[in-house]
């Protein structure tokens, strides 16, 4: 399956994954706590220096993966503009495009496998207690498995409803769907116990 | 063991792949998807400790930086966006659709279902998605609620499925239903 981390080789990529999310945990609470709308553009000017830095392709897929904001952006944008009240407006604009596109950068410069380390150090202390926190990575594999083979077989049910029905393909092929992805997980639950559990 | 693992696991890939299915559109013009449908049915389907932890599985997924969330979005701008209360909301409302679920043993499954899904996936979602909202957008209460109370119909549409399906999964494969086990 395909993770968010950009292609694009970022000097960024070679940075500890614990160091840039403690660095983003501290961008976002200053972003949180400054209530001055300049400050909030020279934030926004920042974050978005960070994505031309490393050139046209990273800044293109980044914007891109923002653009999903316009919604809120056009609602708060109108919805003070209405109360005559528009710098408000811009600051929790400008303080949510920051946040997002701060929070986004950790993620296009951080391997999938970097942060498994954190969730493994992070998870560390339960191992006191008991837990074994070795199946928490064993699931997630597991889902990263199962996410396309269910994808497919969901497409595959809807192939096979299109060829039979006139109607479009609604709720009904959810409950076969569900039953699929149950009886995939009681084989794979058997062939885990055959080769010796988890 | 073995059983309970590939089973979260599995609701954590549904819930995702429900996302991947096309949105149906209300007759208001607003999209819904069905993967809250996905988090309400790890609750009746699995309970509520599995269930809840499938949620759970599937949200720090997103966090790590798999594209999970409907329209391919997942990473950690997730839990800056307006919408953050709705994903961290999704394992606490898996949970409490399958205490509902566990409590109702003595109704029928689809009716217990339904009931569980609309207190776990409605109600307690929503306290999670409306207080995200006001926290990033810094809209008060009635506002936030005026913005997401268009969301509802699609919601209480995916409860009824919710309670159809699990009666479904209960006569096609009563051994799965863990909430009833």
């Amino acid at each position: 399956m395909i993770s968010l981390t950009s292609p694009v080789e970022t000097w960024a990529h070679r940075w500890p994954a614990g160091l840039k999310l403690g660095l983003l945990c501290i961008a976002t609470m200053v972003l949180f706590s400054v209530q001055s709308l300049p400050w909030h553009a020279v934030f926004c000017g920042i974050a978005l220096m960070f994505y031309a830095l490393p050139g046209r392709r990273f800044l293109i897929s980044g914007l891109r993966r923002l653009s999903v904001l316009w919604p809120f952006v056009l609602l708060i944008v109108v919805w003070h503009f209405v109360l005559s009240d528009l710098p408000a407006g811009l600051l929790i604009v400008l303080r949510m495009v920051t946040a997002v596109a701060l929070a986004n950068l950790v993620t296009m410069t951080t391997r999938l496998s970097d942060m498994m380390g954190v969730v493994r150090w992070l998870t560390a202390p339960l191992r006191v207690f008991g837990i074994k926190t070795e199946r928490i990575e064993r699931a997630i594999a597991l889902v990263v498995r199962f996410t396309p083979v269910l994808a497919a077989k969901g497409h595959l049910l809807a192939m096979a409803w299109r060829a039979r029905a006139v109607r479009r393909v609604g709720w009904r092929i959810i409950t076969p769907f569900a039953v699929l992805a149950i009886d995939d997980a009681e084989h794979v639950a058997e062939a885990l116990r055959a080769r010796g559990g988890v | 063991m073995e059983r309970s693992i590939t089973l979260i696991a599995i609701f954590a890939a549904l819930i995702a792949a429900l996302g991947l299915m096309p949105t149906l559109m209300l007759a208001t013009g607003v999209p819904i998807t069905a993967q809250t449908l996905g988090v309400m049915l790890c609750g009746t389907v699995l309970g509520a400790k599995r269930g809840g932890l499938a949620a759970l599985l599937f949200v720090g997924l997103v966090a790590l930086g798999l594209p999970l969330l409907a329209g391919g979005r997942g990473g950690l701008g997730v839990f800056a966006s307006p919408t953050v209360g709705f994903v961290v909301g999704f394992p606490i409302a898996a949970f409490t659709t399958g205490f509902v679920m566990e409590q109702l043993r003595n109704q029928s499954v689809g009716l217990a279902a339904g009931v569980s899904a609309a207190i776990g996936g409605i109600l307690v979602l929503y306290v999670f998605g409306i207080t995200g909202f006001m926290f990033v957008l810094g809209k008060g209460l009635g506002e936030s609620l005026i913005i997401l109370g268009v969301y509802v119909p699609g919601d209480l549409i995916k409860v009824v499925l919710t309670g159809f399906i699990t009666a479904g999964l209960a006569k096609a494969r009563p051994a799965s239903l863990l909430s009833r086990s």
